[in-house]
């Protein structure tokens, strides 16, 4: 993409506006912490240090220099990828922002914010199976069509496909591990299925772009994002079958036995 | 190899690892299948440079084949350890069956991957500029005698779970 560089310079207005969404997440939860502490017992410090930790991972593929090379650079680009869409996702569902929010809100607000997640619109767009769908369905548009060139000619574009990967990421990673309390749960054995068929879909997707460039990008920088994205996809989701698998291994301890 | 039971601690452990047989063949199926995958990416992709991440001549179901392979492999690695640990922690581990489950699981996924992956969808062949003839047999073979050792061991460890069972029958 080096010749639109200078049309991009022009329409980098909507990248604030993610920002704008991220940084009051991140006073609201600081606060949160401070006032629920008060009340009940202190919040774990490594969930605020998660929260942190994740917004500015998030923030870094949107603003700064990983943002401004992944104009050109489409390795840079996947770099804010995996930033956006699985490292950030992960460290902010490990922050348990839903459990905090619960705790914090009075009892009112917070059997609204219950009811909320009961209903059915969530209910549906936390089924492993429509989260998976929407994250990695999305990436598959993204390299596939002409949307990655498009993309980068159009700010609103690139800023609505910036924000749909990082949420994606999101209701994925949630859909998978239950940090929060999640009303609808499925089966560890259905998670773990549509996981793999999901990491299945990563993979496959990172080889098809190593051997068909998507739009404006060339052979080289295809070979080498489409390795990146397979290596490192696979060494962030080694994360996430852990903190499933564990999750197994607590729920099914076996019952009388204390020590373990 | 043979288990006998001495006291009345040693009874009971052996009575776990026969109500935790199925789960131990599972673990070590899926370890198995992993740590060929381990192996085949380590040393084939990374240190030798033999296989190739794409090759040309990779098949449309060459590549899914390969991407539910390699996110299965790579899912059953952590869980089939987890899965050990949930035995350990149960008693029940039965390790001469969990190792018959580890070959088969090992050479199984060796030979589909050097028949079905490699030649049928050529998703891409162990070395490349080499006689490959001596190459696909040697891995073949390998495949064909870690299943069968693997199933011997899985064979004998079913013969004294059924045993057992006769034995608790005539017991009562």
């Amino acid at each position: 993409m080096h010749s639109n560089g200078h049309i991009h310079d022009n329409g980098t207005g909507f990248e604030p506006i993610l920002l704008m969404l991220l940084m009051p997440g991140l006073v609201i939860y600081i606060a949160a912490v401070i006032i629920s502490n008060r009340r009940y017992k202190k919040w774990p410090l490594y969930r605020t240090f998660f929260w942190i930790l994740g917004t500015l991972c998030a923030a870094s593929a949107i603003i700064g220099p990983i943002a401004n090379r992944a104009h050109m650079d489409f390795t840079a680009h996947m770099v804010g990828h995996l930033l956006l869409g699985m490292i950030a996702p992960i460290l902010l569902v490990l922050a348990a922002p839903i459990t905090l929010a619960l705790r914090t809100l009075n009892v009112q607000s917070a059997r609204r914010l219950s009811k909320v997640l009961k209903s059915w619109p969530l209910r549906f767009l936390s089924n492993p199976i429509t989260a998976s769908a929407l994250n990695i369905g999305g990436l598959w548009i993204l390299y596939t069509t002409g949307l990655y060139g498009l993309m980068h000619q159009n700010a609103l574009l690139h800023a609505l496909v910036h924000f749909h990967v990082f949420i994606a990421g999101y209701l994925f990673t949630a859909s998978m591990i239950y940090m929060d309390p999640a009303p609808h749960r499925f089966s560890f054995m259905f998670r773990a299925i549509v996981f793999t068929i999901s990491l299945a879909g990563h993979d496959i997707l990172s080889k098809y772009i190593f051997a068909h460039p998507p739009s404006g990008v060339t052979k080289e920088q295809a070979e080498n994002g489409g390795m990146l994205m397979y290596y490192a996809g696979d060494a962030i989701d080694v994360a996430l079958i852990c903190i499933l698998c564990y999750q197994w291994f607590k729920v099914t301890r076996p019952k009388g036995s204390l020590a373990l | 190899m043979d288990f006998k039971p001495r006291n009345q601690k040693d009874q009971s452990i052996s009575e776990l690892r026969y109500t935790y047989s199925a789960r131990n063949l599972w673990s070590g199926f899926l370890f198995g299948i992993g740590l060929v995958a381990f192996i085949d990416e380590a040393i084939f992709h990374q240190l030798l440079h033999w296989h190739h991440f794409y090759d040309k001549s990779t098949t449309s179901i060459g590549l899914i084949s390969d991407g539910l392979f390699h996110a299965l492999s790579w899912f059953a690695t952590v869980g089939s350890l987890f899965m050990f640990a949930d035995l350990r922690r149960r008693k029940g581990l039965w390790l001469k069956r969990w190792i018959g489950g580890v070959l088969l699981g090992a050479g199984s996924f060796q030979l589909y991957d050097g028949i079905i992956q490699h030649k049928l969808m050529r998703l891409h062949q162990i070395r490349y500029n080499v006689d490959i003839f001596p190459y696909d047999l040697t891995w073949n073979i390998a495949a064909t005698i870690m299943i069968l050792i693997g199933i011997t061991l899985v064979i004998q460890t079913r013969r004294s779970l059924l045993k057992m069972k006769e034995d608790a029958s005539n017991a009562q």
